[in-house]
C-alpha cells in the first residue's frame, strides 16, 4: 500500500516525476536570487496565480543594500501581479499555514523549512532558488519520489513535555542525517492529542533530520483548524503502508529536552544542563512563533520579571494580533519582554538579536549550527515552557523549576 | 565527466551556514561568497579552493537552502565534491548549477591528486584503490550536461 507521500505525489517510491505544483513561495532572501535565474531563463512566468513572494528573513530591511534588493523584488511581484506579503506580514511557513495549503496539495518553497506545511498532509518541501525560477517557467518541478519513516506516536504529552521536546527527541533518535532524502510520515494513536501549532513544530523540524518532509494525515483537528480560516478541507484516509523504517514514540515518557550546542540531534533531559547560565532568550520563529507558544510563554512571566534579556517575535501580524486581543502580548512587555516584528528574527545571524562572541542564547528555533546566529555565540534549543522556566531563573532551568 | 584537482578535506555534517554564513547572504557582489566561503570552518579554506576537489565526510550541505552554498563553492573554482552522503537540498542546487557531485566513501588526504570520474563512477584519491560513486538519475546526468538547469530550459522548448 501507498505511502501519503506515494499518494500524493502518485508514483511509488523510487520514481522520478514530473508534477504541476499547487502553491510555490519564496522568501525575500531565496526570491532576490530566483528571480535573477529566471531573468537568465528568459521564459514568461508559467501560473503567476500559484505563486507566492513573502518577505520574512530580513524585516525590516537591514541596511541600503538589503533594502534595493528587495525593493527589487517588490516591483517584479507588483509588475507580474505575484501575491506578496510584505515586511510585517509573518514567516513564510506561518503565512501559508493560515489557510493558504490544503491537505493533498504539492506544495513548493524556497527554503528548508517548507517541509513545516506537511503537517496538513501536504505534500511540502525545500528547494533552492534555480528550483524556484524552474518553477516560475514552467510551473513544474521534477521530484524523485521518497521512501518513507514511520513515526508511530501513542499515548499524549505530560508535565512540562510539548511537541517541541518530542521533535528535539526525534531528530536525536535519528540524527542529522537519519532521515536524508527519505519522508517522515507521523501516525499513531497520539496524533489526536497534538494540536495543529504542535503538529507544525514537528513537521518543522524534518529537514533537521535531512527528510524531504514530514507529514501528518488530515484529520478533524486540521478540519476544524482550516475552517478557521474560512478553508473547507477532508480528512485523509490511513492506510497501512510500506515504510523503509519505523520508530515509536511514547507521548507520555517525552520529557523536556535541550540540543546543546552546535548539533540538533544532541538532545538531552533539560535537568543535565540546567543551570548553564544564558545571556539572552529568544521565542519565535517558524517552529515556535505561534499564538499558543506566546500564551504558554505569557502565562509563565504574567506578573513577573525574566531575568535575562528576552526576545520574542510573533510568527505572523495574525499571531501579534491575536496576542494582543488575548492579552498575551501585554503580560509579555509588563514581564520585560522585547517584541520584535513578525519575521525570522535573529535566528539566521543577520539582525534583530543577533548574540556577541561568547554569549549564550536559549532559543525556541530550530537549528543551533555554529556561528549560526553571532560569530563565537551559543544556541541551545528549547521548548517555550523551558524557556519560559529559564527566562525566569536567569539561567537554563526546567518548565516548573523556576523559583 | 571526468575531474582532476587537489583534495581539500572538510569533515562530516558540514551545514551551508558553515559554507556560507547568513550575515554575507545579502549582496549582489557574488565574489563575496567565495571570498567567505568555509568561514566559520576555517579561515584559510577560501584561499585553497580554486581548482580543487572537496571532500567532505556525511551529509554535507545539511541545513538551509541558500543556494550560495553552491555558488560560493563554484565562484572559487571548486571542480567538484566528494561526500559519503549529501543533504537533498544542496545536492539539488550543485546539480542545478553544474558544479558536479560525486557520492562516494573517498579517504582523504590534504593537498592530494583526486580524480573524479562521473560516466565510469568512481573517484580515486592519490594512489590509493578507486572507490565507486553512486550514479547520478538521468535527469540529474542531463542537467550537468548542459552546464546547469538554466541551459537546459533555455535550450528546450
Amino acid at each position: 500500500m501507498a505511502t501519503l507521500a506515494e499518494r500524493i505525489l502518485g508514483a511509488p517510491a523510487g520514481t522520478c516525476v514530473d508534477r504541476a505544483i499547487d502553491r510555490a513561495y519564496a522568501m525575500d532572501g531565496t526570491g532576490v536570487l530566483a528571480l535573477h535565474t529566471f531573468r537568465q531563463i528568459g521564459r514568461p512566468l508559467a501560473k503567476p496565480g500559484r505563486l507566492r513572494l513573502i518577505f520574512d528573513h530580513i524585516v525590516p530591511a537591514n541596511n541600503s543594500e538589503t533594502a534595493g534588493l528587495q525593493a527589487e523584488l517588490r516591483r517584479f511581484a507588483d509588475e507580474n501581479c505575484i501575491a506578496l506579503r510584505d515586511i510585517g506580514e509573518g514567516i513564510c511557513h506561518q503565512l501559508m499555514s493560515e489557510g493558504d495549503v490544503l491537505p493533498g496539495e504539492i506544495v513548493i518553497g524556497a527554503d528548508s523549512h517548507t517541509c513545516t506545511l506537511g503537517a496538513f498532509g501536504a505534500f511540502a518541501t525545500g528547494v533552492g532558488a534555480t528550483d524556484m525560477a524552474a518553477i516560475w517557467a514552467t510551473g513544474e518541478l521534477w521530484l524523485r519520489v521518497p521512501e518513507t519513516i514511520n513515526l508511530r506516536l501513542t499515548g499524549r504529552l505530560e508535565g512540562g513535555a510539548e511537541a517541541k521536546d518530542l521533535a528535539l527527541a526525534y531528530v536525536a533518535r535519528l540524527g542529522m542525517d537519519g532521515g536524508t532524502y527519505r519522508a517522515l510520515e507521523f501516525t499513531g494513536e497520539g496524533v489526536a492529542s497534538l494540536s495543529m501549532a504542535g503538529r507544525l513544530t514537528c513537521s518543522n523540524l524534518a529537514i533537521e533530520v535531512g527528510a524531504k518532509a514530514g507529514l501528518f494525515y488530515a484529520d478533524d483537528i486540521t478540519r476544524a483548524y482550516l475552517a478557521g480560516f474560512g478553508v473547507a478541507a477532508s480528512p485523509q484516509l490511513i492506510e497501512d503502508a510500506d515504510y523503509a523504517r519505523a520508530y515509536d514514540f511514547d507521548l507520555g515518557a517525552v520529557e523536556p529536552l535541550v540540543a546543546v550546542p552546535h548539533r540538533v540531534d544532541s538532545a538531552r533531559p533539560v535537568e543535565r544542563v540546567a543551570g548553564t547560565p544564558i545571556d539572552q532568550i529568544f521565542v519565535g520563529t517558524c517552529t515556535n512563533g505561534r499564538l499558543e507558544d506566546l500564551e504558554r510563554f505569557a502565562s509563565a512571566v504574567k506578573g513577573r520579571r525574566v531575568r535575562v534579556r528576552t526576545i520574542v517575535i510573533p510568527a505572523s501580524r495574525r499571531v501579534l494580533a491575536d496576542a494582543i486581543r488575548s492579552g498575551a502580548l501585554a503580560s509579555l512587555v509588563e514581564a520585560g519582554c522585547t517584541i520584535g516584528p513578525p519575521g525570522c528574527g535573529p535566528c539566521l545571524g543577520t539582525h534583530l538579536g543577533v548574540i556577541g562572541e561568547g554569549e549564550v542564547c536559549l532559543s525556541t528555533a530550530n537549528r543551533n549550527f555554529r556561528n549560526r546566529m553571532g560569530v563565537g555565540g551559543e544556541i541551545y534549543l528549547a521548548s517555550v515552557g523551558t524557556a519560559a522556566a529559564s527566562a525566569l531563573a536567569g539561567e537554563i532551568t526546567a518548565p516548573g523549576g523556576a523559583a | 565527466m571526468k575531474i582532476a584537482g587537489r583534495a581539500v578535506c572538510v569533515p562530516a555534517d558540514v551545514d551551508t551556514d558553515l559554507i556560507i554564513a547568513g550575515r554575507y547572504l545579502r549582496t549582489r557582489d557574488r565574489s563575496l561568497w567565495a571570498a567567505h566561503a568555509f568561514e566559520d570552518l576555517d579561515r584559510t579554506l577560501a584561499g585553497r579552493l580554486a581548482g580543487a576537489v572537496v571532500v567532505a565526510g556525511p551529509n554535507f550541505g545539511c541545513g538551509s537552502s541558500r543556494e550560495q552554498a553552491a555558488i560560493a563553492l563554484r565562484e572559487a573554482g571548486v571542480k567538484a565534491v566528494v561526500a559519503p552522503s549529501f543533504a537533498r537540498i544542496f545536492y539539488r542546487n550543485a546539480i542545478n548549477l553544474g558544479l558536479p557531485i560525486a557520492e562516494a566513501a573517498l579517504e582523504c588526504a590534504e593537498g592530494e591528486m583526486v580524480e573524479v570520474d562521473l560516466e565510469a563512477g568512481f573517484a580515486r584519491s592519490g594512489d590509493r584503490p578507486p572507490v565507486r560513486v553512486s550514479p547520478l538519475s538521468s535527469r540529474m546526468r542531463a542537467i550537468l550536461a548542459a552546464g546547469g538547469l538554466v541551459e537546459l530550459l533555455k535550450d528546450s522548448p
